[in-house]
């Protein structure tokens, strides 16, 4: 039963020779196999897994082995692997083999973490509840009636593996929520750290100036450790920040005692679930009883973050997708006698993309084009300025931590949402998409259970660089909400 | 504003992406819809606000011009779908 265990008491164990590497990572193994209903992990890779699980107890058993030594993860599918398919949920990387690693698994493997397999995720990380993925969607654990339900999205497959014990921990990237939402749908934990904390070499890039990896794991803590060993200056990503890593497990001491905690009023939205908004009044009260100073604060363009993301965004992936045309890696189309090179890009991205990510590449395209580039673009970009300084407003004014929801609504069910207007499932990000554009960090904490008994989440927001503090806010949190709920095991 | 068929027809070939005749209304009318969206942003004053360019004030890191890599054909055509003598190969793009 070693695969249910948290990071940190895997890690104590590994140590102390209670358990092996080897062993911790069969039990992973066989829970992936048994879990394949699930549709989380999409490209496995035992082999792996096993050598570097045995290479793993060799150093444990030599001593001063780091905190990932041993512990089995599952990765995104969008993070490069060398020789392990990395399609990032797409058709148009069917049979991708990078020839290189991501700073981010180089990190993690160097450490002694052991690589489980690719994890499922909405195609190029575009989507709110995995659906988009050319894998078909990976499924939540959490079910109380007859529907399959959303594990959220884009980092569905990542979220739905953490929470059904079928490894560790695992990587998440988020652009707009997709570590953050998919972690409260699936009752965990996910960090998105502060923009060029972690780098982003060797992740396939949806929109540059938003992506940041963090991890998906079952404990603050867990997440503290894992953030330690993915987070760090990095040469080849030029937005990576040339700054010392805290030691974010030291962080955790739980005295959040005279803190200043902000209580942003737009967020408060029309039509906010009941049961979200008691539970964000719940969590400050937690918060005040911890010594922390409740203040109501005002960011007063969070609702134009959303029309702000979705220019930016997809400006930046026509960009980024431009690259994906046939002639360098993943799909070629069958051409017709007579078909040029304009006819093999047009047929190659029209049979490789799904539909979601065509529109993003078509909206992307015009919002640049001739004519609507300033109207739209660079618009956008004043917005963005105005709401991050929102935040730099707030956290001048003494803020240390904002609390909010991290999701409109609990997991909903597969295919309820989005399917006649795209516009209807972006409405998922309209509390995790203002840190993105602002460049700050964010944590999902699970806080409890709604009354159909799916998991529900809240979200603190840091200060720039704050992930130790942010942690410990989360720390506070978990423990004074105490979630212990598992899903019910039907898989 | 909205986008009409032509329009759709013509972002569609701008991101050289084939849709078919019979797609583009659909498509159109969803475009239309993410744009509806986006127009919120005109009722936000901007006055005297720049684009924001970096999202993290720092400059872009500089480095020595020296050669850091190379000698790696094998590896940059492994994934190639169409890989000859050592070249990607593509259609004919010179007539």
């Amino acid at each position: 039963m070693s695969a249910t265990w948290t990071i940190s008491a895997a890690r104590d164990a590994l140590r102390k020779g209670e358990v092996s590497a080897s062993d911790l990572t069969m039990a992973c193994l066989t829970a992936i196999d048994a879990g394949d209903t699930l549709n989380a992990f999409v490209h496995k890779t035992p082999e792996l897994a096993l050598a570097q699980a045995r290479a793993a107890d060799a150093r444990l058993k030599a001593g001063d082995a780091p905190s990932l030594c041993g512990i089995p993860l599952g990765i995104k599918d969008l993070f490069c692997i060398k020789d392990v398919p990395t399609q990032a949920g797409s058709n148009i990387l069917r049979g991708f083999k990078p020839q290189y690693d991501s700073t981010v698994t180089t990190k993690l493997f160097g450490d002694g973490a052991v690589c489980l397999g690719k994890l499922n995720m909405d195609e190029f990380a575009m989507g709110s509840s995995n659906e988009s993925s050319c894998y078909g969607p990976a499924v939540n654990p959490w079910k109380v009636d007859a529907r399959q339900l959303t594990p959220g999205g884009s980092s569905g497959g990542s979220a739905a593996a953490v929470s059904a014990d079928l490894c560790l921990g695992a990587t998440g990237t988020d652009t707009g929520g997709s570590i953050r939402q998919p972690a409260a749908f699936c009752g965990i934990t996910g960090i998105k750290p502060t923009y060029g904390r972690v780098s982003r070499y060797g992740i396939i890039a949806y929109a540059s100036s938003l992506d940041q990896a963090g991890p998906m794991t079952k404990s603050v803590r867990d997440a503290a450790i894992m953030l330690g060993a993915m987070a760090g200056h990095d040469p080849k990503d030029s937005t990576s920040a040339n700054i010392p890593v805290p030691d974010f497990e030291a962080a955790l001491t739980g005295d959040i005692r005279g803190k200043k905690i902000g209580i942003p009023r737009e967020y408060r939205m029309d039509g906010m679930s009941p049961e979200i908004a008691a539970l964000w009044d719940k969590g400050a009260d937690m918060l005040r009883a911890a010594g922390a100073e409740i203040v109501d604060i005002s960011l007063p363009h969070t609702k134009y973050a959303l029309p702000t993301y979705y220019i930016i965004a997809p400006a930046e992936a026509s960009s980024n997708l431009a690259r994906y045309d046939g002639v360098r890696y993943g799909h070629r189309a069958a051409l017709s006698a007579g078909d040029g090179i304009t006819e093999m890009y047009e047929k190659t991205r029209a049979e490789g993309f799904g539909p979601e990510t065509q529109r993003r590449i078509m909206v992307g395209t015009y919002v640049l084009s001739a004519g609507f580039y300033d109207a739209y673009y660079n618009r956008a970009r004043r917005v963005r300025a105005l709401i991050k300084r929102d935040f730099e407003l707030a956290f001048a004014a003494g803020i240390d931590c904002i609390l909010a929801p991290a999701t409109p609504t609990p997991a909903f069910g597969l295919g309820e949402q989005g399917t006649s207007d795209p516009v209807e499932m972006y409405l998922n990000d309209v509390f995790t998409i203002t840190l993105n554009l602002a460049g700050l960090p964010g944590i999902a904490v699970p806080m409890g259970l709604d009354s159909k008994g799916l998991p529900l989440g809240l979200q603190l927001i840091g200060r720039a660089w704050g992930e130790a503090d942010l942690l410990n806010h989360a720390y506070v949190l978990e423990n004074s909400a105490g979630f212990v709920a598992k899903a019910q095991k039907w898989w | 504003m909205s986008i009409d068929i032509n329009t759709a027809r013509k972002v569609a070939k701008l991101a050289r992406i084939r849709v078919e005749e019979g797609d583009l209304p659909p498509l159109a009318e969803k475009l239309s819809g993410i744009l509806g969206l986006m127009e919120q942003l005109n009722e936000v004053d901007v006055t005297g606000i720049d684009p924001m360019t970096s999202v993290t004030p720092q400059r872009l890191m500089r480095r020595a011009d020296l050669v850091t890599d190379g000698d790696q054909q094998a590896a940059v055509l492994a994934n190639a779908p169409d890989a000859r003598e050592g070249f990607f190969a593509v259609p004919k793009v010179v007539e």
